[in-house]
């Protein structure tokens, strides 16, 4: 499966796709928003890839917790990596929006802090492996708070700031971006899937060139 | 693999179904219909290309150097 190559092909068209129909498509004519609309392709599939990333990792955090085999471990860090990549992505992409529609780069908007307390929650996640010297250990507690990480990310990002006063769209006070079916041609079918596919490539080379590591130790020993 | 191919092809196809949604817009919104009027978007969308073609290239060649290195490994143990 991580050697196969057609979901690679496939996340180069659809990639492809993306920035062509992002650019070039139509789009509806929203005031504020204006062109930076199309954001909606990079910014928010960012927010959408680091979720999935996340549900992908706890997964195998689940899965390592029920069966200690250390190849799920190793495939829960490397996913949660790949989203905190994404998510800082996510931020960085947000602040440069931000910055032309809403004024500033950061505006303490209760989205932006959400975000980034759910981000260094999970970066918390590798400080908290890397102090740890036992392997086992490492993964058990890894798995464990990973769980606890990945809890976190609802209150911080998708309840308590829609609850609250907020400039992003879907809090109170705003009504959400409504993304009508001119966006959702480009972003369902193509942006979505194709920064994900993108993120999973990384992430199994990654993977890959750690377990090769890991066989090449073993020979040497 | 053209069984997934057919999947793949009538679930894109099925998403077309989305542009009946599209709603026409009430009042004139500032858009960047110069950029489009001289061409200059076009330049926009080749920078953006070239770009994201220069990364995947850079994806690429990683994972053949990786593909060549396990199949290295494999060979000598």
């Amino acid at each position: 499966m991580l050697r196969q190559n057609w979901w690679k092909i496939l996340c180069v068209i659809l990639l492809i796709y993306t920035f062509v129909a992002g650019f070039l498509g139509p789009v509806p004519a929203r005031p504020i928003l204006n062109e930076t609309i199309r954001n909606y392709y990079f910014h928010i599939a960012m927010w959408f890839s680091m979720m999935i990333f996340f549900i992908i990792s706890l997964v195998y955090s689940i899965k390592y917790l029920r069966s200690n085999h250390h190849i799920f471990d190793l495939y829960a860090l490397e996913y949660a990596k790949a989203g905190i990549v994404f998510g800082i992505l996510g931020l960085a992409t947000g602040s440069v929006w931000a910055g032309f529609t809403w004024g500033a780069f950061w505006s303490n908007d209760p989205k932006q802090l959400g975000a980034v307390i759910a981000l260094l929650i999970y970066l918390a996640y590798l400080v908290l492996r890397n102090s740890m010297t036992d392997v086992d250990k490492r993964a058990r507690i890894g798995a464990v708070y990973n769980i606890f990480a990945f809890a976190m990310l609802f209150p911080t990002i998708w309840i308590i700031p829609r609850m609250v006063e907020s400039l992003h769209p879907g809090g109170q006070g705003n009504p959400a971006i409504h993304a009508d079916g001119r966006i959702a041609m480009v972003f369902w079918p193509g942006a979505l899937p194709g920064w994900t596919l993108l993120g999973v490539w990384i992430t199994t080379l990654r993977i890959r060139l750690q377990l090769l590591a890991d066989k090449r130790h073993e020979h040497a020993l | 693999m053209h069984k997934k191919l057919f999947a793949l092809l009538s679930l894109f196809l099925g998403f077309m179904g989305l542009m009946a949604q599209a709603q026409p817009d009430s009042q004139h919104v500032e858009m960047a219909d110069q950029l489009r009027a001289n061409g200059k978007i076009y330049v926009v969308v080749a920078v953006l290309i070239v770009i994201l073609l220069g990364l995947i290239l850079y994806v690429v060649r990683l994972d053949r150097k990786i593909t060549r290195l396990e199949k290295d490994t494999r060979k000598g143990s």
